[in-house]
């Protein structure tokens, strides 16, 4: 009984580590949908981008002397370079003419277009990232603690406090709420849109390579499409909690770690081998579809009507 | 009077073929209270719209104490001193009435980002500094015991008057009333005329109002300024307005025989 326990409680805990890095990812799309109406599909490619600075980054670090880690302020600056130049040089022209629907194929090309370049930069096989931290096995009650995914967790919760934080306490942090609740009105309170749209970029870019830091720091390879079916599953999260809403994205990005890692778990023992753990990501699609039956606009959002 | 606040000369706009405003000229002064009154689609908002910066005039210039305003962004427009409301209340709604003052407040902040991660010290100074500036505003219009409320759970006429409180904290020489008293009953909209007459003794700010309540547009502006269809038609002092021929026939129609008054 005992050992069952502990297993379940390690589930747990890989559940929230794997989830605070969706979380971490969901909050740059439910930032971007939030301030300007956009599912910005490349974003998960940003991850993508994050972990390949990594992967190049690390060893000319660990030259000068430096920690590993220290090679995440690259990757945080590259991200948010990456990330403002898609929003200036493909959003914001087609957002200014077109209409809605265009700039979401305009998201879904960029995506597609950081993909193939990484593949052509750096080739299409899997590349082995450096090992970015290692940090000691705890033991608490009797229950294996692995360090790295504790501290994978504990960087994902710092992240997001300090973003709430920003949000609700700074000058831009309000500036971004006012712009996403009514950019017009906002710009009539002499607030800079487009500057507040390029930081809410950078901001979300920048959590995007800091999720590649932790997620390489489990799963040490980059990929070109390693941002792929990270970036979905993180859109899930988003829409989940409620896309939009920042304490949603956090909530979501939790509960899809948590439900993917225990039906990875359970589920054969569960239903007698009938489905297996192979399943999870339909599970943690079906989720999605039932939330959003029973609650359309996420576990945190409001039900409202349609402006008149 | 004090000095000139606001001048525009010949400024005009036409989408398209449509002449939507031709012509128009204003000047008003610090302290003064204009009114800008006109039959529905006379181009009223248009104006403001033109004030502010979200139209770019086709024809003319306009001047906020003699700095052309023609070709700078509205966010700039509203820098140099020109704030204005909405004709439908547009608060930041699930914002609390103290974070909406504080986000009109904040482009006089003078700390940047790097400065609010650096200098904590000075940050939460500022920060405090300001928050005290927004809490006296709101307590001119009784709003500060609501200071932490949800923008969007406050009655009809204090979101009016948290609007006007969000435009006064820009900071700015001019302010744009947009049918400040639409939708007020009568004890709301005597609040409200009580609060623009402190807003003027206050901070000595020139206002032009559009209005539809014509009593209370007689009753507290120096001068009005009547459009209609982009043309203005007359200017002038209050009983001067409402004796003019073209104005009555402008608002009931060249017809004589119709007995309709606007309401």
């Amino acid at each position: 009984m005992g050992t069952q326990v502990s297993i379940f409680i390690q589930q747990i805990i890989n559940g929230l580590k794997i989830g605070s890095v969706y979380a971490l990812v969901a909050l740059g799309y439910t930032m971007v949908y939030g301030i300007i109406r956009l599912i910005n599909f490349a974003h998960g490619d940003f991850i993508m981008v994050g972990s390949y600075v990594l992967l190049y980054t690390i060893p000319i670090m660990v030259a000068c002397g430096l920690p590993a880690w220290t090679a995440i302020i690259l990757a945080v600056t590259a991200c948010a370079a990456v990330g403002v130049t898609v929003e200036k040089v493909a959003y914001k022209p087609v957002r200014e003419k077109g209409t809605k629907m265009s700039a979401l194929i305009t998201a879904i090309a960029m995506s597609l277009f950081l993909e193939n370049l990484a593949q052509t930069v750096f080739g299409a096989s899997p590349k082995p990232v450096g090992t970015i931290f290692s940090f000691p096995n705890l033991e608490l009650a009797g229950i294996k603690l692995n360090g790295n995914t504790m501290l994978t967790i504990a960087i994902g919760v710092v992240m997001m406090i300090a973003l709430q934080l920003f949000v609700k306490k700074t000058k831009m942090g309000k500036a971004m709420r006012a712009v996403s609740e009514d950019g017009e009105a906002a710009i009539l309170m002499g607030i800079n849109k487009n500057r507040t749209i390029s930081i809410t970029f950078a901001i979300g870019s920048a959590l995007a390579a800091v999720a590649s830091l932790m997620y390489c720091a489990s799963y040490p390879q980059a990929t070109p499409t390693l941002g792929s079916m990270l970036g979905l599953k993180a859109f899930i999260a988003a829409v989940l909690g409620g896309i939009g809403i920042i304490p949603g994205a956090m909530l979501g990005g939790i509960v899809v770690g948590l439900v993917e890692s225990l039906t990875k778990a359970y589920i054969g023992t569960l239903t007698g081998g009938v489905i297996t753990s192979a399943f999870s990501d339909a599970i943690v699609f079906g989720i999605l579809i039932v939330v959003l039956i029973v609650k359309p606009s996420g576990i945190l959002g409001k039900n409202v009507g349609e402006k008149v | 009077m004090g000095e000139l606040i606001l001048q525009a000369k010949h400024l005009g706009i036409s989408f398209g073929g449509l002449k939507a405003v031709d012509d128009f000229n204003i000047e008003i002064k610090a302290g003064e209270l204009v009114g800008l009154i006109g039959p529905n689609g006379a181009g009223k908002t248009t104006v403001f719209n033109l004030l502010t910066g979200v139209y770019a005039p086709t024809e003319g210039a306009f001047f906020l104490c003699g700095e052309k305003m023609n070709g700078k962004k509205t966010h700039q427009v509203v820098q140099s001193g020109i704030a204005r409301t909405f004709q439908n209340i547009r608060l930041f709604k699930s914002m609390t009435v103290l974070e909406n003052v504080m986000v009109a407040y904040g482009m006089s902040i003078k700390y940047k980002i790097p400065g609010a991660i650096f200098r904590m010290g000075s940050y939460f100074k500022e920060e405090a500094e300001y928050r005290e500036k927004a809490l006296d505003l709101l307590k001119i219009f009784d709003l500060d015991d609501k200071a932490d409320y949800i923008a969007d759970n406050l009655p009809y006429g204090q979101q009016r008057k948290l609007e006007i409180a969000r435009a006064l904290a820009t900071g700015m020489k001019l302010l744009l009333l947009d049918e400040p008293a639409a939708g007020m009953n009568p004890t709301e909209t005597a609040d409200l005329l009580r609060c623009i007459n402190i807003i003027r003794e206050r901070f000595g700010i020139a206002i032009l109002l559009i209005e539809h309540d014509m009593s209370l547009v007689m009753k507290i502006c120096e001068r009005i300024v009547v459009i209609d269809y982009g043309v203005t038609i007359a200017q002038g002092l209050p009983e001067e307005i409402a004796s003019n021929q073209r104005v009555i026939a402008a608002y009931l129609g060249a017809d004589e025989e119709e007995e309709d008054v606007p309401c």
